[in-house]
């Protein structure tokens, strides 16, 4: 029996309508896997604002979750345009979003923020013109 | 609080999940803004909203809520509908607007579940 579960997405650039749809297929599977609602939640809100990223400002891109006994690790890579101020763009209310994404309810500056508070450990990874890796590690709770 | 009296006291239509109006909820969140859902909220069973796209149904799934009430008459489109249906979400539409309807249902008891 594998140790883990490894689950694998495409995330389509744009496409408004189908954002957030990896993230509800690893929700589901945590749930279904008996982990707790508080941590399902937590691993659901920080991993549907890197979705969400992906989406608005990189054309999309591949998402993976790796599940085991205690943690889930999530993976979010694109080939987008890359972050040059990585620290500025963690800084609540910092953004770059067109007002098309703000008139969807994003586009705030909390995505970063809101990923780096829901997850236990939020590495970010970004070469300009080259894209952007996203790691979110959360741990279950005792 | 029931759903249904949700939808009494803001004179709100059902536009699917009626079947579902006996459920409780405790709490509820207003915001038209889903990242500030996403950062605030803890444990709400109703978001009132008066952004209307698909993104406010996944933002619900994401949080756990119960029902959604859209203000200002904001009607979801079928998509949406879709969305909520799938998910065992209610919607309901309100001619209230965001302030009136988030007044009205935290003088009838309802709770912010979070400060």
């Amino acid at each position: 029996m594998a140790d883990h579960v490894h689950l694998e997405y495409v995330v389509e650039g744009d496409n408004f309508v189908s954002a957030g749809s990896a993230t509800e297929s690893v929700k589901a599977c945590l749930k279904g896997m008996g982990v707790k609602p508080e941590d399902v939640r937590r691993v659901a809100i920080s991993m549907y604002e890197g979705e969400i990223n992906m989406v608005i400002h990189a054309n999309g891109g591949k998402a993976t979750a790796d599940i085991y006994m205690d943690k889930v690790v999530i993976t979010l890579a694109d080939t987008g345009k890359g972050i040059a101020d990585i620290e500025l763009a963690m800084k609540p209310g910092y953004s770059t979003a067109t007002d098309d994404v703000r008139s969807l309810g994003f586009g705030a500056g909390m995505g970063l923020p809101n990923m780096k508070k829901y997850a236990d450990e939020c590495l970010i990874e970004s070469t300009v013109g080259v894209g952007t890796k996203v790691t979110l590690v959360t741990k279950f709770s005792a | 609080m029931k759903i249904s009296q949700i939808a009494q006291i803001l004179e709100g239509t059902f536009v699917t999940g009626e079947e579902l109006s006996d459920r409780e909820v405790y709490s509820a969140c207003g915001s038209d803004m889903m990242s500030d859902v996403l950062a605030y909220v803890k444990d709400q069973g109703v978001l009132i909203t008066g952004l209307c796209n698909p993104q406010v149904i996944r933002t619900a799934e994401m949080m756990d809520m119960l029902c959604i009430v859209f203000v200002r008459g904001k009607t979801p489109t079928p998509e949406m509908v879709e969305l909520a249906k799938q998910r065992n979400i209610v919607l309901i539409t309100s001619p209230r607007r965001m302030f009136s309807a988030c007044g009205k249902l935290y003088s009838a008891g309802l709770q912010s579940g979070a400060f």
